[in-house]
């Protein structure tokens, strides 16, 4: 007869500090047509230990996604971004036409959108969040917005794993007793 | 040395050339990036000095095409604001209501005085980096690790 091994034997892993202890970063898109503001929030990002990609408009942002119809989503699945923050107003496409885009993707719209602006317009906002947008965030944005965000995210995430983890402790579970009905 | 460097700092702040997003910008330097200030204000004249082209260009040809004015407005006041520029903010915000109200006259006073602003800017902060420089890295505001 087989050993079953009960599942507090199987290797399942109780580490549930996933994003801190693996040295996995958050990777920020920042999109802003600004050179000035691309600076900052870069800086800002960095500084809230991110690894940031910067791009100076929604056009190159859907590129970068892999959005713009050029190449199809071959590749992108492995894209590993975990929030966007974009200027709302910009020349072409706006901020709020580049949330919708991604609101529409199978592969993104999980990503959290926030949009940035210097005007505090309340039927702008009411938009964006209503499109979908995680935060709107006035500018000049600041460290402790960022972080607030980064934080987060990172709650989040590691949610996300610990619901992964239960789960899997779960479906562990249940084989286990099935096992131990068969007497196998 | 950095004691002048210091004031020169403080009678910005206190004469009302920058606020308090300046402070935040110094806030972001640490020994790795101990010239991220510098690099911004670098960038921002960069800028603003085309920006301040278009809208001479835009102004020398007569036509007042408002929407565009207040649209070239509109970037230089992000970036002004971005950088703590104070007074230049406030000269972009009067230009633009100058803009909204169709007073091409208001935009002309406007911008000269906003050009006046701008030059002042530069050079005292020219001056300011210049010293903060030869005084050493202890000047400049750090974040604590």
């Amino acid at each position: 007869m087989a050993e079953v091994l009960r599942p507090e034997m199987l290797d399942i892993s109780n580490d549930t500090s996933s994003l801190a202890s693996s040295q996995e970063l958050l990777h920020v898109l920042a999109v802003d047509d600004s050179m000035v503001d691309r600076k900052f929030i870069e800086r800002l990002l960095r500084v809230s230990s991110c690894k940031v990609t910067v791009v100076d408009s929604a056009t190159r942002a859907l590129q970068y996604l892999g959005l713009d119809g050029e190449n199809g989503s071959v590749g992108f699945e492995d894209l590993k971004i975990n929030l966007i923050m974009t200027d709302y107003s910009m020349p072409g496409m706006t901020g709020y036409e580049l949330l919708k885009k991604i609101k529409e993707s199978s592969i993104f719209r999980e990503i959290p959108v926030v949009i940035m602006s210097s005007e505090n317009i309340l039927p702008r906002i009411d938009r964006c969040l209503e499109e979908g947008a995680e935060d709107f965030l006035l500018k000049p944005v600041k460290l402790a917005d960022v972080k607030r965000l980064r934080d987060s995210l990172m709650k989040a995430e590691e949610r996300a794993f610990k619901n992964m983890m239960h789960k899997r402790e779960l479906e562990a579970n249940d084989i286990y007793s099935q096992l131990k009905r068969a007497k196998i | 040395m950095q004691r002048q460097v210091a004031l020169i700092k403080q009678s910005l702040f206190d004469q009302g050339y920058l606020d308090e997003q300046f402070m935040e910008l110094e806030e972001l330097q640490d020994d790795a990036n101990p010239n991220f200030v510098e690099e911004v204000s670098a960038l921002y004249f960069k800028d603003s000095a085309r920006l301040i082209n278009n809208i001479d260009q835009a102004l020398e040809r007569g036509s007042f095409d408002f929407n565009r004015l207040d649209n070239y407005m509109h970037q230089f006041k992000g970036s002004s604001t971005s950088i703590g520029a104070s007074k230049v903010k406030t000269e972009c915000t009067k230009f633009r209501e100058y803009c909204r109200a169709g007073n091409a006259e208001g935009c002309l006073r406007t911008f000269h005085q906003l050009k006046k602003e701008h030059s002042t800017l530069r050079k005292k902060l020219e001056h300011y980096f210049q010293l903060a420089r030869q005084a050493g890295p202890k000047e400049t505001a750090r974040r604590p690790k």
